[in-house]
C-alpha cells in the first residue's frame, strides 16, 4: 500500500470525529444563531467523563458512551439555562460573551480537579495490518462510533415529531411559535443534544490520544473550520465537511511538515468565510 | 477641543501617577507589577476601539501586539535597531498588515467576523512557528549585551517602562480623540445599524477597515516594547488566545464604549488576576472567578462598571466618556 | 509552671539556634502541572534530597557559619510566561540568595533573562539547550552536558552494529531537542551514516500518525528523536501500535523516567541518552557516593532516581561547595567559586565554561546511552554505551 493512500485512511477516520464534534457546534448555531463558545470545554468535559468511567468499570470503552451521552444532555440542559436562556433575545455578542464565561469556568474548576497535566485511556483494540501500514482498532471504532451516533441524529431530526419541531424552530422561530411549538423546550432540548454531540465526540478523542483539560480548544477550532466548510445547521453535512478535512489532511501530509497544517486549514477557513459565507455545501439562501 | 475635556487631564494625571509611584522609593517589583496593569489597559482600549465602538467582536486582537513583538525583537536585538525606532516600525508594519487584512475581512459581519479573527490568529501562529528567521517554535531571544545599549539590564527596564506607560497614555488619547471626531461618530453608526449607516451615506468599508488598523497600531508597539523587555518572544506567549479573551473580559467588566471604562477594566482585571495567581489558594481559580465576573456583567450590567456609575450618577455621563 | 519552663526553654533553644545558623533562600519553579510535570517533579525531589540532608547535618558550613537552606518555589504551570513572573517575583519580593532552574530548556533560557537582568546566581539542570550560555551571560552555571553531546553515543554505536541503516529523525520543534538534533545530523553525515527522513513537530502533538506513515514510507530503520515525557511517550506507544518495523530507537528525556514501564510492550528495546545513571560508579571527590545517593532516594521516594533527579541533587552539592569555598553567601565570591569549579561527585565531573562567549556552559560532564530491557524480573534500564560503561550488551535489532 502506497504512503498516500495509509495518510489518507489514517485521515478520514478522524474525520469523522472532527465531524461529530462539529456537529454539535453546527447544530446549536443553526436552530438558535448562538456560536457556542462552551464547545471545546465540554469536549474536554466529554474526555475527562470516558476517563473516569473506564477507571471505575474498565469494560469495552465504547460501550461507556452511552452514559456519556446521557450525561451530555443533563449538562447540556444545565449551560443554556446559566448562560444561553437569558439571552437570547439579545443581540448575538451576548451570547458569544456568556458561553465564552461558562467556558472560562468549566476550564478552570477541570484545571483546579485535573491539573493541566496530560491523562491516558488506556483501553486497546486490535488493530489491522495491510503491507507495512497498520490501522488501529481503536480509530476504527471511534470512526464507527461516530458515523452511528450522526445517523441517529439525523433519524431523530427527520423522523420524530421532537426533531421536525427542531428543525422548525430552525427555520423561523416566530412560525413556529404560532404553530404551537413551544420554543423554548425546543431551543433548549436542541443545545443540550449539541453539547451531549460535544461531549461524545471528546469521548471518542481520550480512547485514541492523551490529552488535558486544555485540549478542547484545538478540537473547537477543529469544528469551528468543519462547521464553515459544511455551512450553518446542517449537521449531517458536518459530519461529511469533517471527513473530508481528514481527507484533506491525509493527502497533504505526505508533501510538506505536518507543522504547517494549521496554517493550511485556518487560511482555508477564513477565505471560505469570505467568499462563501453560506458555507461550500451551504444553502443559497439562509 | 480635545485640550478642555477633563478626561484627557483624567488621562494625564493617571500615567504620571504611573510613573511616579515606582520611582518614588525605586521600587523595582511595583514596576513589575504596575507594567502589567498598562499593557492591559493598552489592549482593552484598543479593543474598545473594535468592540466598543464600531460593534464588531475580534477574537484575534492579540495577533496584532504578538506581531508587533516579532517584528520589535527581531529589529532591536538581530538587527541592533534603536528600540524606539523598532517599535514604532513594528506598529507602522502591523497596521498595513492590519489594513489589507481588514479590507478582505471586514465583509463579514457579526459573529463571522468574530470567527475569522480567530482563523487569522490560528494561521498567523501557525505560519511564524514555521518560520526560520524568526526562529520556529524556538522563538527569538535578545542578547544580554543587547541592553547596554540603554545603560545596562537594570536601567533598560526602567526605560522600557517609561514607554509602556506612554504608549498606555497615548492609547486612552486616541480612544478619546476618536470618540469626539466626525470619524467615531460614523463608527457608532455602524454600530446602531450598519445598513442606516450605508444609507446616511457613511462609507463603512473604509471606515472598519481603518479603525481596524488603527487599532492594531499602539498594541503592536506595546509588543515591541514588552517582548523586548521580556528578553525573548515564542509563538505561544506571542499568540496567546487567552489573552486575547482576556481583553474582551476586561473591556466587558469596565464598560465598553467609554474610555475610561476600557483602561478601568484593564487596569482592575489585571490586579485582580495578579492577585488570585499569586495566591496559594486562589490560583486554581482565577479562571472560574474571571468566568463568573464576566457572567455576571454580560448577564446583568452590558453597560460594565462605567454603565453602572451613569445610572447611579446621571451627571457622570456628561463629564466621564 | 512545667509548661511555662518548657515553653521559655524552646524559645530560647530558637533564639540561640537562630544566632548561629543563618537562612539561605533558593529560589526556582517546578511544573506541578502541564506537559513537564513527569520530569519535573523528578528534578525537585532531587532538589529535596540535597536540602533535607544538608540541613540535617547541621547546614553548610563556610566562613565559621552555618547555612541552613530554605527553599521558595512555586508552580510555572510548564509555561514560559509565568517563568518570568515568578523568577521576577523570587528575586525582587522572596528575596532568594540564588536560584535553581525549571526544568526543560526553554523554561530555563526564559528564567536566565530575569535573573541575568537582576544579577543573581543561577545553577541550571535539567537544561541541555547551549544557546543562553553564548548570549553574553555571567551568572549561568550549567549542570548538564549540552545538547550536541546527545546522540552522539548512538550515533557511535549505530556506526559499530550496522553502518548501512538508514536513520529517521523526528522530534519535538522545542529549544532542547531542536540544540540535540541539528548537531546530531552534522556528526551522522560525517559518521558516513545514511539519514533519510527529518521532521520536526510541534511541542503538544499528541496524534502521531501521519508523522509515523512517512516514517513507514521513508523505510527507515532507526528512529532518533523525540523531546520530553509527553510527547516522547505518545510518541513510543503510537509507533508500537502502528507496528513501525524499527530496529533501534532513541527517544530523548522520556525513556529515563521510572513511568516508563507503564507503556508496557511499547518501552521494551527503546534506547535514552543519559546524564547519569545508578550503574555509572564515580569515585566522589565531593558528597556522597552514587550508591548512597540511589538508596537515600529510594528509600525517601519509592521509586529509583532519574538523571534528572541526580543532575537536581548535584546541582545543589556543586552550590554548596562553591558557598564553603567562598567563605560565605556573597554573589561575586560564590560565582568566583563556581568558575573555579573542577569536581567530581557522585554524578560525574563537572567544570563550567569560563570563556566570555559560552560562560557557564558545562565541559566537564560526559553521558551515556541506557536501553530498556527484559530480564527474568521484569524491564530493567541497562548502560549500553560507552562499552567502558556498560553494564550489559546493547540489543539490535530491537525485535
Amino acid at each position: 500500500m502506497s504512503g498516500i493512500f495509509a495518510s489518507m485512511i489514517d485521515g478520514l477516520l478522524i474525520g469523522a470525529v472532527y465531524g461529530l464534534a462539529a456537529m454539535g457546534l453546527s447544530l446549536i448555531w443553526g436552530v438558535m444563531d448562538v456560536i457556542n463558545l462552551t464547545h471545546g470545554a465540554t469536549i474536554a468535559l466529554g474526555m475527562f467523563g470516558m476517563y473516569i468511567l473506564f477507571s471505575a468499570f474498565p469494560v469495552n470503552a465504547y460501550l461507556l458512551l452511552i452514559p456519556i451521552i446521557a450525561a451530555g444532555l443533563l449538562l447540556g440542559l444545565l449551560i443554556y439555562w446559566i448562560s444561553v436562556h437569558w439571552v437570547i433575545d439579545r443581540p448575538q455578542l451576548a451570547s458569544l460573551l456568556s458561553t465564552f464565561a461558562v467556558n472560562m469556568m468549566i476550564i478552570g474548576i477541570g484545571t483546579a480537579i485535573w491539573s493541566t497535566s496530560p491523562y491516558n485511556v488506556n483501553f486497546t483494540l486490535p488493530g489491522i495490518t495491510v503491507g507495512a501500514y497498520t490501522f488501529t482498532g481503536n480509530h476504527m471504532a471511534a470512526a464507527s462510533a461516530a458515523v452511528i451516533i450522526a445517523l441517529a441524529l439525523e433519524l431523530f431530526l427527520y423522523r420524530t415529531r421532537m426533531g421536525k419541531a427542531i428543525r422548525a424552530v430552525a427555520d423561523n422561530r416566530e412560525a413556529a411559535e404560532l404553530m404551537g411549538v413551544s420554543s423554548t423546550m425546543v431551543l433548549a432540548l436542541a443545545f443540550a443534544i449539541g453539547i451531549s454531540l460535544a461531549a461524545s465526540s471528546g469521548a471518542l478523542v481520550s480512547t485514541l490520544f492523551p490529552f488535558t483539560i486544555l485540549s478542547g480548544a484545538s478540537y473547537q477550532m477543529k469544528s469551528f473550520v468543519v462547521t464553515v466548510l459544511a455551512g450553518l445547521g446542517r449537521p449531517f453535512g458536518a459530519l461529511v465537511a469533517g471527513v473530508l478535512l481528514g481527507l484533506l489532511e491525509g493527502a497533504v501530509t505526505p508533501f510538506i511538515a505536518v507543522s504547517w497544517i494549521p496554517l493550511i486549514e485556518f487560511g482555508l477557513f477564513v477565505v471560505v468565510l469570505v467568499l462563501f459565507p453560506r458555507g461550500i455545501f451551504g444553502r443559497a439562501t439562509a | 477641543m480635545i485640550l478642555r475635556h477633563p478626561v484627557l487631564y483624567i488621562i494625564l494625571a493617571f500615567a504620571a501617577i504611573m510613573v511616579w509611584l515606582p520611582l518614588h522609593g525605586n521600587n523595582v517589583s511595583l514596576r513589575e507589577d504596575l507594567i502589567l496593569v498598562a499593557i492591559a489597559v493598552i489592549l482593552a482600549s484598543n479593543l474598545n476601539l473594535m468592540i466598543g465602538y464600531t460593534g464588531y467582536v475580534n477574537f484575534g486582537h492579540i495577533v496584532f501586539y504578538g506581531l508587533g513583538g516579532y517584528i520589535g525583537l527581531y529589529l532591536a536585538a538581530e538587527k541592533g535597531w534603536n528600540l524606539v525606532l523598532a517599535a514604532l516600525l513594528a506598529g507602522v508594519g502591523v497596521s498595513l498588515f492590519a489594513l489589507v487584512l481588514g479590507l478582505g475581512i471586514l465583509r463579514l459581519r457579526g459573529a463571522y467576523f468574530a470567527l475569522a479573527t480567530i482563523g487569522i490568529l490560528v494561521a498567523v501562529q501557525s505560519f511564524v512557528a514555521n518560520f526560520d528567521p524568526w526562529g520556529r517554535s524556538t522563538g527569538l531571544y535578545v542578547s544580554f549585551d543587547a541592553y547596554e545599549k540603554l545603560g545596562g539590564a537594570r536601567h533598560a527596564l526602567w526605560v522600557t517602562y517609561f514607554l509602556v506607560i506612554a504608549v498606555m497614555a497615548l492609547s486612552m488619547i486616541l480612544s478619546l480623540g476618536i470618540k469626539m471626531s466626525k470619524f467615531g461618530l460614523g463608527l457608532f453608526a455602524i454600530r446602531e445599524d450598519e445598513g442606516a449607516a450605508v444609507v446616511l451615506g457613511v462609507n463603512t468599508t473604509v471606515y472598519k477597515a481603518i479603525i481596524y488598523s488603527v487599532s492594531a497600531f499602539l498594541p503592536a508597539v506595546a509588543g515591541a516594547l514588552m517582548f523586548y523587555k521580556n528578553g525573548m518572544i515564542d509563538p505561544s506567549i506571542a499568540f496567546e488566545f487567552m489573552l486575547s479573551l482576556e481583553g474582551i473580559v476586561m473591556l466587558m467588566l469596565g464598560g465598553k464604549g467609554t474610555v475610561i471604562g476600557a483602561a478601568l477594566g484593564g487596569g482592575l482585571y489585571e490586579k485582580l488576576r495578579s492577585y488570585l495567581l499569586t495566591s496559594p489558594k486562589l490560583s486554581n481559580f482565577h479562571l472560574v472567578i474571571a468566568g463568573g465576573l464576566l457572567l455576571v456583567v454580560v448577564l446583568f450590567a452590558p453597560g460594565g462598571l462605567i454603565g453602572w456609575l451613569y445610572k447611579a450618577v446621571p451627571r457622570s455621563r456628561k463629564v466621564l466618556e | 509552671m512545667k509548661r511555662l519552663v518548657l515553653t521559655i526553654f524552646v524559645l530560647s533553644t530558637l533564639f540561640v539556634t537562630a544566632g548561629f545558623a543563618q537562612n539561605l533562600t533558593v529560589g526556582f519553579t517546578v511544573s506541578k502541572t502541564g506537559a513537564l510535570n513527569v520530569d519535573s517533579l523528578e528534578q525537585y525531589r532531587g532538589f529535596e534530597l540535597w536540602r533535607d540532608q544538608v540541613n540535617a547535618a547541621g547546614g553548610i558550613k563556610a566562613g565559621g557559619k552555618n547555612y541552613k537552606i530554605q527553599f521558595v518555589s512555586y508552580d510555572d504551570e510548564s509555561n514560559t510566561k509565568r517563568v518570568q513572573q515568578l523568577y521576577s517575583r523570587m528575586v525582587l519580593q522572596d528575596n532568594a540568595d540564588f536560584l535553581f532552574s525549571p526544568y526543560s530548556s526553554s523554561l530555563t533560557a526564559t528564567a536566565a533573562i530575569v535573573t541575568e537582568q537582576y544579577g543573581k546566581i543561577m545553577l541550571t539542570t535539567g537544561a541541555a539547550e547551549g544557546k543562553t550560555y553564548t548570549l553574553g551571560n555571567h551568572y549561568l552555571f550549567q549542570m548538564f552536558t549540552p545538547g550536541a553531546e546527545y546522540l552522539k553515543g548512538t550515533l557511535d554505536a549505530l556506526k559499530a552494529k550496522d553502518p548501512k541503516a538508514t536513520i529517521a529523525l523526528v522530534y519535538e520543534d522545542a529549544s532542547f531537542s531542536v540544540a540535540v538534533v541539528n548537531p546530531a545530523k552534522a556528526y551522522a553525515q560525517q559518521l558516513g551514516l545514511n539519514v533519510v527522513f527529518t521532521e520536526a513537530y510541534a511541542p503538544n502533538t499528541t496524534d502521531f500518525s501521519a508523522i509515523i506513515d512517512k516514517v513507514i514510507a521513508s523505510k527507515a530503520a532507526v528512529l532518533l528523536g523525540g523531546g520530553h515525557y509527553a510527547d516522547g511517550s505518545t510518541l513510543a506507544k503510537q509507533l508500537y501500535e502502528h507496528k513501525v518495523p524499527l530496529k533501534m530507537i532513541t527517544l530523548l528525556v522520556a525513556p529515563d523516567s521510572d513511568k516508563w514501564t507503564e507503556l508496557g510492550d511499547s518501552a521494551v528495546g527503546v534506547m535514552v541518552p543519559s546524564q547519569w545513571e545508578p550503574q555509572t560508579a564515580f569515585k566522589a571527590q565531593y558528597g556522597l557516593s552514587g550508591a548512597d545517593f540511589a538508596k537515600a532516594y529510594t528509600a525517601k521516594y519509592n521509586a529509583p532516581p532519574s538523571y534528572e533527579s541526580a543532575g537536581g541533587y548535584a546541582c545543589g552539592l556543586v552550590l554548596q561547595r562553591a558557598i564553603e569555598q567562598a567563605g560565605g553567601p556573597d554573589t561575586a565570591k560564590v560565582a568566583a567559586a563556581l568558575n573555579a569549579t573542577d569536581i567530581t561527585t557522585f554524578y560525574g565531573r563537572t567544570k563550567f565554561s569560563t570563556a566570555a562567549n559560552e560562560h557557564g556552559l558545562q565541559i566537564g560532564h560526559a553521558m551515556v546511552l541506557a536501553q530498556w530491557q527484559k530480564d527474568k524480573s521484569g524491564l530493567v534500564k541497562q548502560v549500553v554505551w560507552p562499552l567502558a560503561a556498560k553494564s550489559a550488551n546493547l540489543v539490535y535489532p530491537i525485535h
